[in-house]
């Protein structure tokens, strides 16, 4: 999902970084408060954002016979909300931007858009539909995971139509066009990757579910009545 | 604890295996990445007559470099993952078993009375 560092033309670049800026902020300013308030979050938020670092690093194979990579975040954008994802998103794309040459400078803002916001706000609006439909939990987190890390694909591929649309000119159908062939190469390369962020994302909330249900009891990410039942407690 | 959630991962991880083998030993797929795909669709789109406005600062001199630095963080975050699940478990399981004999010390006070 990296656009390289200056495949984005002006004015693209800048106003994906205008429409990143007050995100990230929020996002900050949400953050201190809540470490500030709840200083026992610290650890699952090192965990969280451990999760995006492993998740991005490991490049998978796919049927296409391309490689891509999973994203992560939608397993900080259930625990902590989207704007929280925003900040791990960036310091993930921070460093590769810096260090691996993914990414860029000039590509941030949109980059953490579709990684760090689309994403984790498909993630996160999935998972609320979800408990209140009141599916399987572990179910939930798979589709809230697997379609925020496929939303972020679709994105890049629209950030890229809307910046080189076919013919040269943007018109709806030149955007169309070009998508097509961007979502060609990203979004069906991400539908394996997606199933299997998925399926590791239901796995690590099983485990922070198994020895510290409290903490997302008291965060609000699932309720009381919701963990007795997973445990198989009977009350 | 049910293993059931694990089983289905395990399976769903499996299945992928399958298909990376099958893919790769029936086509002769190179598995670049997507991203430098991408930029062979924006050269096609405007005619390779797009030049990127900037270049990346640094480079990672080999794919070796490049590899160790994808690794390390990995690596890192893989170790504070397992360390605070680990932290997790042991104080819950020590807290259970200080709640046990807490609850059992007042029972046998309260026979005693």
């Amino acid at each position: 999902m990296h656009i390289m560092e200056g495949f984005l033309p002006t004015p693209w670049w800048q106003i994906w970084f205008a429409v990143y800026i007050p995100v990230i902020l929020y996002g900050i300013h949400k953050l201190n408060r809540l470490v500030k308030e709840k200083r026992e979050i610290l650890p699952l938020l090192a965990v969280a954002g451990a999760f995006v670092f492993v998740l991005s690093s490991l490049k998978l194979p796919s049927v296409t016979g391309s490689s891509s990579h999973p994203t992560g975040t939608g397993v900080a954008a259930i625990i902590f909300g989207p704007a929280i994802s925003a900040v791990l998103g960036t310091i993930v794309l921070l460093y590769q931007a810096l260090f691996l040459a993914h990414g860029g400078i000039t590509t941030m803002g949109a980059n953490v858009f579709s990684m760090g916001i689309v994403g984790p706000l498909v993630a996160y609006l999935v998972y609320k539909a979800g408990m209140k439909a009141k599916l399987n939990f572990y179910a939930v987190i798979f589709l809230a995971s697997a379609l925020g890390n496929w939303a972020t694909y679709v994105t890049t591929s629209m950030q890229l139509a809307l910046a080189f649309p076919a013919g040269g000119v943007l018109t709806f159908g030149g955007f169309l066009s070009s998508f097509g062939k961007f979502a060609a190469v990203f979004a069906i390369t991400q539908l394996p990757l997606a199933i299997m962020e998925g399926a590791v994302s239901a796995l690590l909330f099983k485990y922070v579910v198994n020895v510290k249900s409290e903490i997302l009891v008291e965060m609000k990410v699932i309720e009381d009545s919701v963990v007795r039942k997973l445990k198989g407690i009977s009350t | 604890m049910s293993r059931k959630l694990e089983l289905i991962v395990l399976a769903i991880v499996l299945i992928f295996a399958l298909q990376f083998f099958y893919t790769s030993s029936t086509t002769n797929a190179n598995y670049g990445g997507t991203d430098e795909k991408a930029e062979g669709v924006i050269n096609d789109i405007t005619g390779g007559t797009y030049k990127p406005i900037s270049e990346p600062i640094w480079k990672p001199p080999s794919t070796e470099i490049e590899s160790l630095l994808f690794a390390l963080p990995a690596a890192i975050g893989a170790g504070i993952i397992g360390y605070v699940l680990g932290y997790y478990r042991a104080k819950k399981k020590c807290e259970n078993e200080l709640a046990y004999k807490g609850k059992s010390k007042s029972e046998g006070d309260s026979q005693s009375l």
